[in-house]
């Protein structure tokens, strides 16, 4: 027994260099805030629409009726990344299967106006956050952020960031997932 | 003299550094004692956008709204627990600056404990080892006289 002693220090540095491993080697993003709200019931909000957009704005009950999967996405028209997401939402709005609604984030009505005339308005529901206080209400941290809510108005994902190129996929992948 | 104007000088681009914060005049209470209990949660409360800051010195957007929060729901009557309740409600125990004792940060929680036990025992051990009680160190020693003995005898006998 007393031989072996003097594996103990390098058991501890396999122990240690395993995890020291694993940590370099996983695409873990440490950064990135994780979302208190999956798996949780959609959070209590009531937002008006945009004055001057035929749009309908909504609110928490309005997504709980639908018996929809729905999908809920941050926007500004400050906000560059939401500019290039702005296609991957037009694509979605394709699906009759799903609900997309905007919540429009911290944004001056006109520019907001403005610039669903310029991309085209993607949304079946658009409400102004211009408090931002919705946002904090879903714990946002930034904008673009994107929320799939299933049928039963759980939130069972949320995509930080602008829906393009991988990111679109997978959120697609996940969104099908639900549609099943 | 000089000293003294150079340290005066270096103080007084110091000073203002206690008072160049985040918060806004805008957003402090009058009353004083919810206002340094506003402070308190805020300097405990991470800035979701520069992590590792505090909302209380973040200059960022949703830091400002946070602490324009907590202000009010202090005014309304929440406790600093409840101010605390509704933040990881919504952003879960992130944005706290101190983990909760759950089950599953336990193992931080007493890790410290925990080698710092390891320690005693081995400290224990080795000062166990090196005490005169110990009859094979003991045994060296007499060997040790013996052996000197010896010398003496082979000297004596010279």
């Amino acid at each position: 027994m007393r031989r072996f002693v003097f594996l103990v220090p390098l058991a501890f540095s396999l122990i240690i260099g395993t995890f020291s491993v694993w940590g370099l080697l996983n695409d873990r993003n440490p950064s990135e805030v994780p979302s208190a709200l999956i798996n949780r019931s959609i959070p209590k909000f009531n937002l008006s629409p945009l004055p001057g957009l035929r749009t309908p704005g909504f609110s928490r009950d309005n997504l709980l009726n639908l018996k929809k999967v729905s999908v809920i996405n941050f926007f500004a028209s400050w906000c560059l990344p939401c500019r290039a997401e702005h296609q991957s939402l037009i694509e979605l709005s394709q699906n009759n299967e799903i609900v997309l609604a905007g919540i429009n984030y911290k944004d001056i009505n006109k520019d907001a106006l403005d610039w669903l005339t310029e991309l085209g308005n993607p949304y079946t529901y658009v409400g102004d956050d211009f408090s931002g206080r919705t946002g904090i209400d879903w714990g946002i941290t930034g904008v673009p952020e994107t929320f799939i809510v299933n049928r039963d108005g759980k939130v069972v994902h949320r995509f930080s960031g602008p829906l393009v190129g991988v990111k679109f996929k997978e959120f697609k992948e996940l969104l099908t997932l639900e549609l099943r | 003299m000089n000293f003294i104007k150079f340290l005066l000088i270096t103080f007084l681009y110091l000073a203002p550094v206690d008072i160049i914060l985040a918060v806004e005049p805008d957003e402090v209470l009058t009353d004083l004692k919810l206002e340094s209990r506003a402070r308190d949660i805020s300097a405990n409360v991470r800035c979701v956008v520069c992590q590792n800051e505090p909302i209380d010195t973040s200059n960022s957007g949703v830091a400002r709204d946070l602490r324009i929060l907590i202000r009010e729901r202090l005014l309304a009557g929440d406790s600093n627990k409840e101010v605390y309740k509704y933040l990881v409600d919504r952003y879960g125990n992130f944005i706290l600056f101190k983990p909760p004792l759950t089950l599953s940060t336990a193992f931080l929680w007493f890790m410290p404990l925990l080698v710092f036990s390891l320690g005693v025992v081995i400290l224990v051990g080795v000062l166990k080892k090196a005490s005169p009680s110990n009859k094979s160190r003991f045994s060296n020693v007499s060997n040790d006289t013996k052996f000197s003995d010896s010398l003496e005898n082979k000297k004596g006998k010279k």
